[in-house]
């Protein structure tokens, strides 16, 4: 069973800007943005650069000065983000809202093996014991189907391969239990199967438990499948949004263009198409 | 049959030593013939590009049977196995010196293999992956995701190699600058008559890129198919069967039924 968005969203985003000045001026990252989520999986997708992860970072205030981020509105479960104390938002970052970052091996500590990273995340937030600590992260890793988990925790980041690292952040994220995961390319590392079986996990906790979930990925069919609803972004705005199951019948070029250029097993083509941009997707409130 | 120009036959790979042995590739065996590309599919972590690795002799501890071109490799890799055959990374973050300009990235190599004209060559090869002389004097993080694994695919094609392993060149990219790596990678194999060796997730790109294909779980090959039976589904193992219904999209009943496979 799909949940559908509830009356009172779990995150109400209105008119986010995000910038980042530069030698010529400003670079508009986001440009007006809105969205909610309910208790329900959103799925962002859009081109490399389009602003999908500098909005992700933005509900958490995990954009760092120069980087500028403005809004009409945050909030999240009737807590004002925009406003709130760092102290407040410490204890919403991991705790309530998590986010897997798109690049595994850059948020992980090098020298740091990685079952003890995810134990001390998880203790951080609980006053769990150490012995409790490890079992529960064994459990985890075991749960994204990490093979041999007593092996992997004691390995650092650069002895696993690029899908474990990936799961191994999905397992972090999750372990605190949050009431919103904003998981950016979590998979994109992950083969076919793996990737199922993890994202079968995060639907069981929106299913079970009414978790949000903010899915960012550029697999557009994968999106289509797993999510409720989409927003497709261009050039830091949100072009065009859909049921998740109506996205193949999008309308907007963009979105046509981005699924025309897939390869596909029922398709042989000599060449595939490419994006040809039209400037006026880029002009704020035209379509 | 023609020779092959990359043969692999019983290959084995191990990290670490006593009881905390990890046996990553097990007797891995394939041959890829002189102008055919050759698609590795699996499992994460089943070995794939430990494979790659081994090949461009990044990982000495290998036995088995490893040849380029008809002549068996040892295990140092001479500069003479270098130019025929180049590596392309799965990370492209991590694969360019983030100090080093585009330009001294694509020279490195031409000056270990003296090869001369690196101007000449240089530029030649940034036209050949569709970056203009713009991009030339650009650090890393002046470039996009897609540029910069262009730039990844220039400094391997710069020493106009005849292989290239190419370890999932387009997983962390958007669809459509996928599309034009692809179609790069595809018109340059075509122009050079080149060999690859391609890892990938997607299965689509595979059938996009490759002819065959080798199937891998627990560091060892499967399954070995052509693209034809790929896509038509006519897989004969079970594991390979998983993969393509996995690639169909998610679906959570059928993620329920998925089996380990040992
Ligand atoms: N710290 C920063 N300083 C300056 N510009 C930035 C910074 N972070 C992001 N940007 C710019 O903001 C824009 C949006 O970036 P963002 O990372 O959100 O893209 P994305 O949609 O996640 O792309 P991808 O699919 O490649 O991950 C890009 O033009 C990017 O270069
Ligand atoms: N340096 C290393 N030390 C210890 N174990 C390693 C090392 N490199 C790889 N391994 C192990 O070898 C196995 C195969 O890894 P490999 O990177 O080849 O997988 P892969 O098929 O490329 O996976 P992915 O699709 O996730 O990239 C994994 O179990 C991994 O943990
Ligand atoms: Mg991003
Ligand atoms: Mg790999």
């Amino acid at each position: 069973m799909t949940v559908s968005p509830s009356a009172t969203p779990l995150l109400t985003v209105e008119n986010l800007r995000v910038r980042f000045p530069s030698r010529t001026g400003y670079t508009e990252a986001v440009r007006g943005v809105s969205f909610t989520v309910g208790r329900e999986k959103l799925g962002i997708v859009g081109e490399s650069g389009s602003g999908k992860s500098v909005t992700g970072r933005s509900l958490l205030r995990l954009v760092a000065p120069p980087g500028e981020v403005t809004a009409d509105r945050i909030e999240f479960d009737g807590t004002d983000l925009l406003h709130a104390s760092e102290r407040k938002m410490r204890e919403i970052r991991g705790q309530r809202i998590s986010m897997v970052m798109q690049d595994p091996k850059f948020s992980l500590n090098p020298v740091m093996t990685v079952g003890r990273q995810i134990a001390e995340a998880y203790r951080v937030h609980t006053k769990a014991s150490r012995s409790e600590a490890r079992r529960r992260t064994l459990d985890m890793l075991g749960a994204v189907r990490i093979r041999d988990p007593e092996r992997v925790f004691d390995l650092y980041p650069h002895e696993v391969s690029g899908g474990m690292g990936q799961r191994i952040m999905i397992a972090m994220m999750l372990i605190p239990d949050p009431d919103l995961l904003i998981a950016d390319e979590p998979t994109s590392a992950l083969d076919v199967t793996v990737q199922m079986q993890v994202l079968a996990i995060m639907d069981e906790l929106c299913s079970s438990r009414g978790m949000g979930l903010i899915f960012i990925s550029h697999d557009l069919n994968l999106v289509a499948s797993f999510c409720d609803r989409i927003l497709i972004m261009y050039a830091g705005r949100v072009v065009e949004s859909c049921r998740a199951g109506e996205l193949h019948a999008a309308k907007h070029p963009y979105t046509r263009g981005l699924l025309d250029s897939l390869p596909r097993l029922d398709d042989d083509r000599a060449e595939l198409p490419v994006l040809t941009r039209d400037p006026a997707w880029a002009a704020e409130g035209g379509r | 049959m023609t020779q092959a120009m990359i043969g692999i036959e019983d290959l084995d790979v191990t990290f670490g030593y006593g009881a905390a042995t990890v046996h990553a590739v097990q007797n891995v065996t394939f041959q890829v013939k002189p102008g055919e590309s050759f698609g590795l599919v699996g499992e994460s972590g089943s070995g794939k590009s430990t494979v790659l690795r081994a090949m461009s002799g990044l990982n000495p501890d290998w036995s088995g049977n490893v040849s380029l071109d008809g002549q068996t490799l040892g295990r140092q890799r001479d500069k003479a196995f270098y130019k025929r055959c180049q590596m392309v990374f799965q990370d492209p973050y991590g694969s360019l010196h983030p100090r080093h300009t585009v330009d001294r990235i694509l020279a490195e190599p031409v000056a270990i293999h003296g090869l001369g004209d690196a101007d000449k060559r240089i530029d030649r090869t940034l036209r050949e992956v569709g970056l203009g002389p713009q991009f030339r004097f650009r650090f890393p993080h002046q470039l996009s995701g897609g540029q910069r694994q262009r730039v990844a695919i220039a400094r391997a094609l710069i020493l106009e190699p005849r292989v290239l392993l190419l370890d999932e060149p387009t997983s962390a990219l958007d669809v459509s600058v996928q599309a034009e790596i692809l179609n790069l990678l595809k018109r340059l194999r075509a122009e050079h008559g080149l060999t690859y060796i391609l890892v990938s997730h997607n299965l689509a790109v595979v059938a996009y890129m490759c002819d065959r294909l080798a199937v891998m779980n627990r560091g060892r090959v499967v399954e070995e198919l052509d693209v034809e039976s790929l896509r038509r589904g006519q897989a004969q193992q079970d594991y390979t069967r998983q993969l393509l219904l996995a690639s169909q999209g998610y679906d959570r009943a059928v993620a329920d039924s998925f089996k380990d496979f040992a």
